[in-house]
């Protein structure tokens, strides 16, 4: 494998870890809206988050500086074409990362409901954008000679983008759910379970929807069948399982499935641009290449020592954390940091 | 050309506002983490009552420190297409360095640090905090690795049609990173020290938890010196850097249009005309512009006509003079406020040894407003270090102008620089309330009602509560 391909895997894992960690954060972000009855329940559902939202949102950033280190051609297409979405986006995470810090600096209904909507808003329209941005990369965009995409609203906005966008909100949002049941007790985890199994069958229609589409809208069956149908099967058959799973309470089990869901989602589309970062709807021979867009090979070399040295050791101190943060989150809220 | 203008306000604007809680959270986490190693050492109650008390302020900081930086990974590609591509392999990697290791460390353990008080070891504990300290120092190092190869690119080699890594040593040498990432530093200590010294001095003159601030300002302002006295050595570094690497940049900020006599004298302040290329009125300080430039008395310093018809030689026609009366003033008001900071700092460590300081009432309440002089060092110190390069983005290599991305239109930009400037005008004045709140509040009052999920030491505290 070329040093410019094991690049376009270590960022399509950026990717992946970013929507499968934040994925879940995501999710509790708008449960805030959906779930929560009070201010315990909202307490709770943020505390459960509270430690690992930041590094999880690292992911997202590694990834653009990865971008922007292996594949220029490629950082400097998308941020540019993509120039209002990314825009909208960073508003949401700008929002959103202040929220947890201010909601409960000022003792006001007013000030901790504005900033309840920020963390909402932050958590459903990410998701949202990621999956029109990767589901519009894989169906082609306008990209010229010059590698430069001048898009027009129909580019970003159409059944398949929109049907990728909603896949990747709904995904979040049981994903968040389940983790909910993983991390809380009382009420909250039982409400979070009911609403999993009740967005459950929403979420299945959508995925299969998006899968159907994507066979429609993109070349990816057609060149990456071998790969992608099988993946997609046995997800669908895990996904089968998921409601009774759920239904048992085998939380743990049903975090899993909602993991891997995202985790194919997400790498169905590095498989289907495969061997291209981007795919031109004006010319095939305007795609971009693996290797025409990347970095030189002095450069992939120094950073794949520095990527493969410091990611098992992000890793490791990742799932500490996690570990240090593994009881389950009680409706004792004076005491939740116990 | 409308592209061009906006995309640098908007570069400007976002980065400088951005750098405001950057140099604060590197001080404060810095200070913190000394202050809980105080406590862990000696065991002192005080020491952990300062170590909460002042986190409250940084983790206001750094949140917002945090958010305003996404933009920073993600606006070079936006709207700086061109210059991404053509530099993307030698500028994106320290870029990508910089959130492998100091990102994913300082954001995993500061969610250790704040929610983790209860379940560690108060010495796992304080690692995590240090930690959080030495992620945020290693950013900077890696963020000002691509910096300083925009100002003194080195370790590439031209082909491909852009600017590619040759050579990781030269760019992690880079004279320009190790004159610009110790000033960078202190200047950040400083602005913690300082913020702590401010913050104390009006508690102080309130008369409200005397010795609580008599000890904070006892650490603020021996900072406050360490960090001053590394910004004046670091700072005359620097101008020596310049005057070889970029002394286009150096005669800038001296106003010197035609090349001075020898020895030169250094201008204090002066009357710049652009327009008829010369500095009237000139206050000067004899002899200084040799000794800064050569550390001897003697040398003359080129001027930047004669720099202009080298670079016309050199690069052809065009326009090779950087902003003169914007980098001049810059460069003053920065040392200025450098120079401030020493001197207030030696002051006030004279009157703490003198056990005077809390009660020179006028002295307290000049430390009030100082809070304010590293904040507006720092902003000044970048606007001089980013125009005097210009018309440069890469120094030599490619002009500003021909960065942007052809693709983003002035629209577009226009759209998203209103954004940013209103949420970040929210963000700022947001942090502004708050702290004022929490001034208001100060150490002791603080009930447990009000205590907020993100405090990291949330009920009982350490103290009385770990494991």
């Amino acid at each position: 494998m070329a040093l410019s391909e094991l690049w376009f895997v270590l960022i399509a894992v950026l990717f992946i870890g970013f929507i499968f960690l934040e994925g879940f954060d995501f999710g509790v972000g708008m449960s805030i809206k959906f779930l929560a009855k009070n201010e315990t329940d909202k307490k709770m559902l943020i505390h459960t988050i509270g430690p690992v939202w930041d590094a999880n949102e690292v992911w997202l950033i590694t990834a653009g500086g990865a971008m922007f280190a292996a594949f220029p051609h490629w950082y400097a297409t998308v941020f540019s074409g993509y120039y209002l979405p990314f825009v909208v986006l960073l508003m949401a995470l700008i929002a959103r990362g202040v929220a947890f810090e201010f909601r409960e600096k000022i003792e006001s209904d007013k000030w901790v409901k504005t900033w309840d909507w920020a963390i909402f808003a932050g958590s459903i329209l990410p998701p949202f954008l990621l999956g029109v941005l990767f589901s519009s990369m894989l169906k082609g965009m306008p990209v010229d000679a010059d590698m430069n995409i001048y898009a027009s609203f129909t580019d970003f906005v159409n059944v398949y983008t929109v049907i990728g966008g909603v896949a990747f909100v709904l995904l979040s949002y049981l994903h968040g759910l389940i983790f909910v049941t993983l991390k809380t007790e009382g009420s909250l985890r039982t409400r979070a379970k009911e609403a999993a199994l009740t967005i459950y069958w929403a979420t299945g229609v959508v995925m299969i929807a998006f899968v159907a589409l994507t066979a429609v809208y993109t070349e990816a069956f057609a060149d990456r069948g071998p790969i992608l149908i099988p993946l997609f099967a046995v997800v669908f058959v895990l996904y089968a399982f998921l409601h009774r799973l759920i239904a048992k309470g085998r939380e743990a089990f049903s975090f899993t499935i909602t993991g891997i869901t995202l985790i194919a989602v997400m790498a169905s589309f590095f498989i289907g641009l495969f061997p291209n970062v981007m795919i031109s709807s004006l010319d095939s021979a305007y795609n971009m290449t693996i290797r025409a867009a990347a970095s030189g090979d002095y450069s992939l070399k120094l950073m794949t020592f520095v990527a493969l040295t410091m990611i098992p050791i992000v890793i490791a101190y990742t799932i500490w954390s996690y570990y240090v943060f593994r009881k389950r989150i009680t409706e004792d809220v004076e005491h939740l940091e116990h | 050309m409308e592209e061009v203008l906006l995309s640098r306000i908007q570069f400007a604007s976002t980065t400088l506002f951005h750098f405001i809680f950057v140099p604060l959270s590197i001080g404060l986490a810095l200070i913190i983490a000394i202050m809980q190693t105080l406590y862990v050492v000696k065991k002192k109650e005080i020491y952990m009552k300062m170590t909460k008390f002042w986190s409250v302020f940084f983790l206001i900081n750094f949140a917002i420190g945090v958010v305003t930086g996404i933009f920073q990974e993600f606006q070079f590609g936006m709207n700086w297409s061109t210059y991404s591509r053509f530099v993307g392999d030698i500028f994106g990697a320290p870029l990508a360095v910089e959130a492998l290791l100091a990102f994913f460390l300082e954001s995993t353990f500061i969610g250790i640090w704040i929610f983790g008080a209860q379940k560690l070891s108060k010495k796992l504990h304080l690692a995590s905090i240090w930690l959080v300290s030495i992620g945020t120092i290693m950013s900077a190092f890696w963020i000002l690795a691509a910096n300083s190869f925009m100002q003194n690119p080195v370790g590439y080699v031209l082909q491909n049609g852009r600017a590619e890594m040759n050579d990781i040593v030269a760019l992690l040498t880079n004279e320009k990173l190790w004159v610009a990432f110790p000033h960078t530093i202190f200047g950040s200590i400083a602005t913690g020290a300082f913020f702590v010294v401010g913050v104390s001095a009006f508690y102080l003159v309130k008369k409200r938890q005397v010795d609580f601030f008599k000890k904070s300002i006892g650490i603020g302002l021996l900072v406050g010196l360490v960090g001053g006295l590394g910004l004046a050595f670091t700072g005359h570094s620097q101008a020596q850097y310049l005057m070889h690497a970029q002394p286009m940049k150096m005669a800038a900020a001296e106003g010197l249009w035609q090349d001075s006599a020898d020895p030169a004298a250094w201008t204090l302040i002066g009357n710049i005309d652009t327009e008829n290329r010369v500095t009237t009125g000139r206050i000067e300080i004899p002899y200084l512009l040799s000794y800064l430039t050569y550390n001897e008395f003697s040398g003359k310093v080129l001027g930047m006509e004669s720099l202009e018809k080298q670079m016309i030689e050199k690069y052809g026609e065009g326009d090779y003079i950087p902003p003169v009366k914007t980098t001049f003033w810059s460069f003053r008001i920065m040392a200025g406020t450098g120079g401030a900071l020493v001197v207030t700092s030696i002051l006030g460590l004279f009157l703490l040894f003198r056990k005077k300081i809390a009660s020179t009432t006028w002295y307290l309440k000049v430390m009030i407003p100082v809070i304010f002089l590293p904040f507006i060092g720092n902003s000044f110190g970048w606007i001089m270090s980013e125009i005097g390069r210009q018309p440069w983005v890469v120094n030599g290599l490619m002009k500003t102008a021909d960065g942007v991305s052809p693709n983003v239109s002035a629209g577009q930009i226009l759209f998203s620089l209103i954004s940013f400037s209103t949420i970040y005008a929210i963000l700022g004045i947001i942090m502004v309330i708050l702290f004022v709140k929490v001034i208001q509040r100060g150490p002791e009052e603080r009930k447990q009602k009000d205590v907020s999920v993100t405090d990291p030491f949330n009920v009982g505290g350490v103290s009385n509560g770990s494991k």
